[in-house]
């Protein structure tokens, strides 16, 4: 059983990270519209506050590394210019989707939203966290200022699914593969 | 009452929220900057030359670093400006998510080729 070196970077930033990223947006959008959805809900202990804060902390490393180890680790690799003259287009992940009008789209479209949009969650998650970390309880009776924060965190959560749909399937059509491989176990050989 | 128990809130009206609205418009401002970088740099060479700030990612590195820059310089002016006062939060509620709206629509490439 092995993997090679790009494939796991490639799993890191969109399994690890990127993943965990949109469970744990799940879980912060729930509990902030149990919290705070409304003044009359009830009171908030200082405890579920703190963990409230961390885990949008928590959120926000998590979006800036989704970010940052796609765009510095995996993206060079995927839009690897070839050699001229190059028996094959497995390595060059970007120039294999375009060289068919099947799978093109998932280049043009896909990943030109995709490298761009998922941006729009660190900044959105890392605004949410500082309002948090600042206005605290408070935005209980600041329900402007609140639906502001939950419009962007909802926004973040459509943009990482936007990123991830699409990371999914092009690497689906054109795997970032290459690199040293790593054996993680021996097969039974027959 | 447990003293882990916050109940009341008779003061978070007058609590100032300008440091949350500097930070929510900002935002906004920095989702537009994204997609304004990023139609820039396809569209015109020369700036799309500009923004290769490291050449294995291509533009996207100047893009995403200038947009990111512009976001933290907003952030950091409007936070001065509003951090004790009193703001009008509909308005720049309003504002930030058009802002915001435009940055995901914008970043789609149908809608940016129409530009």
């Amino acid at each position: 059983m092995e993997i090679t070196a790009r494939s796991l970077w490639t799993m890191i930033h969109g399994m690890g990270f990127g993943a965990l990223y949109l469970m744990a947006c799940s879980g912060a959008l729930v509990e902030l519209h149990r919290r705070y959805g409304s003044p009359l809900r009830p009171s908030i202990e200082v405890s579920d506050e703190r963990f409230l804060r961390i885990y949008l902390i928590v959120m926000s490393v998590l979006a800036w590394l989704t970010v940052l180890s796609g765009t510095y680790i995996v993206y060079p690799w995927y839009r690897a210019i070839p050699p001229v003259g190059a028996a094959s287009l497995a390595a060059f992940p970007q120039r294999l989707l375009l060289s068919s009008p099947a799978t093109s789209g998932w280049h043009s479209i896909g990943m030109e939203w995709k490298e761009h949009v998922a941006w729009l969650v660190p900044i959105s998650i890392t605004m949410a966290a500082s309002v948090f970390v600042r206005h605290g309880r408070n935005l209980k009776s600041q329900p402007e200022l609140r639906s502001a924060v939950l419009t962007f965190v909802w926004v973040s959560l459509l943009a990482a699914g936007i990123a991830g749909f699409f990371g999914a399937m092009i690497n689906k059509n054109a795997p970032v593969e290459g690199g040293a491989t790593l054996r993680l176990a021996e097969g039974a050989g027959r | 009452m447990s003293a882990l128990h916050v109940t009341e809130y008779p003061k978070s009206r007058n609590f100032p929220n300008g440091g949350g609205a500097a930070a929510i418009l900002a935002a906004g401002i920095g989702a537009f900057l994204v997609a304004a970088f990023a139609i820039a740099a396809d569209k015109i060479a020369v700036i799309k030359s500009l923004m290769i700030f490291y050449k294995p990612t291509g533009p996207l590195s100047g893009v995403t670093t200038c947009a990111i820059a512009g976001w933290l310089l907003v952030w950091l002016v409007l936070h001065t400006a509003w951090r004790s006062r009193m703001v009008d939060i509909g308005r720049v509620r309003t504002v930030a998510l058009v802002l915001l709206i435009l940055g995901v629509m914008l970043t789609f490439p149908p809608i940016a080729d129409l530009l």
